[in-house]
């Protein structure tokens, strides 16, 4: 129980990473009613730039370059493809970015090759913020949490506040009244969709020290996001936050638990065969998020905080 | 006041349903053409490989199309059913020892009975939400087979012997030409069976609770039932389609329930166009093309899917099919004469901008990858001065796109011209 405090600040540490890549997949789809596919290619992106960029300019000018060349490339591509689309559906316009994010994965290992690289800690980040019945909890996490809710607070104030935000929240559910008061609604969307690609290239920033750079961390942390997604109610930013904080937490503890699957379902006086009682929580640590996804819909279709869907 | 059917009205109607007739048959006709002709003529085995890939990918196409096609349910993680079915297959075959004819219709029913499960979740939602829970239950069932190797067989996978079941006369099915008939007569069967599912009432149902769910609510059917239907249905060929790529390679592995698998299938429907029954045959063929071909001649044939599969959803979201029909429409309403320099012009850029893309994309891998061995990368296709020379090399794709870029503009703008042409005749004929 020592580590207890630990596991669960690194659990939140993570869950708000998630939060930021599921924060702008969900102002995208709830802006533009399509779901960011490429999502998590633009995480990986930002990874791959803001590596880039801190090789020449050194860790602190990444967090700001790397976001706004990631959120220009997501402009490009919401202004000269998805716009292109959007009369045809939003089927095609999330088929678009599907291609994208192959197009993306390609390109990434045409520019940096195939071979993980490892993104360094800034020497002020680096090493333990404190140590808690022996075990560690490093500045670096404390830093990214610190980012993820700076983030959120930004982007709260923004929406509530500012009033960019009442003209983005109003062109969200009344576009043509909206576009007949003067405002140029085709380039909000592009604006929000910027927004969320930038998002995602931060997460790709600051989360690319904790985890390898490789071609492969798109698809690894996408379909998590996109449970995540679902799990929280599709739209719903509160739900987005309280799913990744749930996915988080219970992705950290399985894999920092050494219990085995029939000792915990030996606790509930269940009993599988000898192969599976074998397998270790931290080895299914991987199907967590979608064992939840598959319990939240058969208990709750929408979602937590998901509207109801009148069709479902 | 409609005209009497004199003889003349008589030959025309005759004339029309023939050649409707004929409409129906010839896309079967190159089917069984393609799957049956060319192993008589180049009997290699690399092409009976290619054309065994190519028909199992057409039934997995078409089963795909029975979801995102009739009953518009977008799914990431089709790949699931036809894995599961050739597991289960797999596993069937080598502990009974069913005969190997019958061993699709074994892979088919293991994955229905996938589909019944599964199905029962991801039909709960509708829209963008069933496409990420097919996408999360696509990503358990990789995740799971990794977790189990002792039912996926871990790394190495769960192998067959073909040659091992009762031999049907003479045909044991161990060579490959054997094998290979029995997957082209699959491949033929389970389409002609889709067809005429889709011919079906339940399938109008399924047609009735893409377009708009509500009405066909109010009419009276449960949209959520129907899509679980047409879930079971369409796991069920994809299981046949998995098990016909079980008999050709032998093995089912991890792979096979993998999202590039999953990814796959939703390239070659959407390429081929979910609207026409051909549609997704069509995408079958170039995918393996794509996968078997370019693959084997460039390490940057993903990038080329990629890139014409967005080419495809902007500039036709309905496929090759949708764009083949719009085309033929066209040249019947304005005849070819009025077409020609829009389509010489299309043609023209088309072909520049591939060459541009082909070169610049080339060059690109040769000098990301070409160091460490440049030999399997199909840097052989540049000539060497081009490879050397970086200034000469761009210069040269800039003027392809450049003059790719003229061409478009004048095959927009004979468009247009085209479009103008054809309104003002129509307005002439409606007054006169």
């Amino acid at each position: 129980m020592q580590s207890f405090v630990i596991n669960l600040l690194n659990g939140v540490s993570y869950g708000l990473l998630l939060f930021m890549l599921s924060a702008g997949l969900t102002l995208i789809f709830s802006m533009l009613g399509v779901l960011n596919f490429a999502h998590a290619s633009f995480y990986m992106l930002g990874a791959y730039v803001g590596f880039s960029v801190a090789a020449h300019a050194g860790f602190w000018s990444a967090l700001v370059i790397a976001p706004l060349i990631v959120g220009a490339i997501g402009a490009a591509l919401e202004r000269w493809l998805l716009r292109r689309v959007r009369v045809h559906g939003h089927l095609p316009e999330l088929l678009l970015t599907f291609g994208a994010a192959y197009l993306l994965g390609e390109l990434v290992k045409l520019g940096w090759g195939l071979s993980p690289l490892s993104a360094t800690v800034p020497p002020a980040l680096d090493g333990p913020l404190f140590t808690l019945y022996g075990a560690a909890f490093a500045r670096y996490r404390a830093f990214m949490m610190a980012v993820s809710l700076v983030m959120l607070a930004l982007l709260y104030a923004v929406l509530r506040v500012s009033k960019t935000g009442l003209i983005v929240r109003a062109a969200l559910t009344h576009a043509s009244a909206v576009e007949a008061l003067g405002h140029d609604v085709p380039r909000v969307f592009t604006g929000v969709f910027a927004a969320g690609t930038a998002l995602a290239a931060l997460a790709g920033v600051i989360g690319a020290p904790l985890f390898v750079i490789e071609p492969a961390m798109a698809e690894s942390l996408g379909s998590i996001v996109f449970v995540v997604v679902v799990i929280g109610g599709l739209g719903s930013l509160s739900g987005a936050l309280a799913a990744s904080l749930l996915v988080g937490c219970v992705q950290t503890f399985a894999v920092a638990s050494d219990v085995s699957l029939g000792g915990v379902l030996a606790a509930f006086g269940a009993s599988l065969p000898a192969e599976w009682d074998a397998l270790t929580l931290a080895q299914l640590a991987p199907l967590i998020p979608y064992l939840l996804l598959v319990a939240m819909l058969a208990l709750r279709p929408r979602g937590l905080f998901g509207r109801r869907d009148e069709h479902a | 006041m409609r005209e009497p059917f004199g003889p003349s009205a008589l030959t025309a109607t005759s004339a029309s349903t023939s050649r409707r007739m004929w409409r129906l048959i010839a896309p079967w006709l190159a089917l069984v053409l393609f799957l049956a002709v060319p192993p008589f003529i180049w009997p290699q085995s690399w092409l009976l490989a290619y054309l065994a890939q190519t028909a199992t990918m057409i039934v997995f196409a078409l089963s795909y199309n029975l979801l995102l096609g009739e009953t518009g349910l977008l799914s990431f993680g089709h790949a699931a059913y036809s894995g599961l079915g050739a597991l289960v297959a797999a596993h069937v075959f080598n502990r009974v020892g069913v005969p190997l004819v019958l061993l699709p219709l074994i892979g088919g029913l293991g994955g229905a009975l996938c589909g019944v499960v599964f199905g029962f979740i991801s039909t709960r939602r509708a829209g963008t939400a069933f496409a990420m829970i097919t996408l999360g239950i696509g990503e358990l069932v990789s995740a799971a087979a990794w977790t189990l190797p002792d039912w996926f067989g871990g790394e190495a996978g769960v192998a067959i012997d073909r040659a091992s079941g009762h031999a049907l006369g003479s045909w044991s099915f161990g060579p490959a030409r054997e094998a290979y008939a029995l997957i082209a007569l699959w491949c033929l069967l389970a389409s002609a069976a889709l067809f005429a599912l889709s011919r079906t009432p339940f399938l109008r149902l399924a047609n009735a609770v893409r377009d708009n769910p509500a009405r066909a609510a109010a009419i009276g059917c449960y949209p959520r039932r129907v899509r679980h239907g047409v879930v079971v249905l369409s796991a069920f060929f994809a299981g046949v389609a998995g098990t016909l790529g079980l008999i050709n390679v032998e093995l089912v592995s991890s792979e096979s329930v993998g999202m590039m698998r999953s990814g796959a299938v939703l390239i070659a429907t959407v390429i081929g166009g979910t609207a026409a029954f051909f549609g997704p045959v069509a995408g079958a063929v170039v995918l393996t093309f794509f996968s078997v071909a370019v693959a084997s001649v460039t390490r940057a044939w993903l990038f080329y899917l990629g890139l014409f599969f967005v080419v495809v959803v902007v500039i036709s979201p309905d496929g090759i099919a949708g764009f083949m029909q719009r085309h033929i429409a066209r040249v019947a309403a304005c005849g070819w004469r009025m077409c020609r320099a829009m389509y010489l012009w299309g043609a023209a850029a088309a072909l520049l901008w591939t060459l541009a893309a082909v070169l610049a994309v080339q060059w690109a891998y040769a000098v990301q990858f070409g160091i460490d061995d440049s030999a399997s990368f199909g840097v052989d296709g540049l000539p060497l001065w081009m490879a050397s020379s970086a200034l000469w090399f761009s210069g040269v794709v800039f003027m392809l796109a450049a003059s790719g870029a003229l061409s478009t503009r004048y095959a927009v703008r004979a468009q247009a011209r085209l479009a103008m042409n054809s309104r003002s005749t129509r307005i002439a004929g409606d007054t006169q």
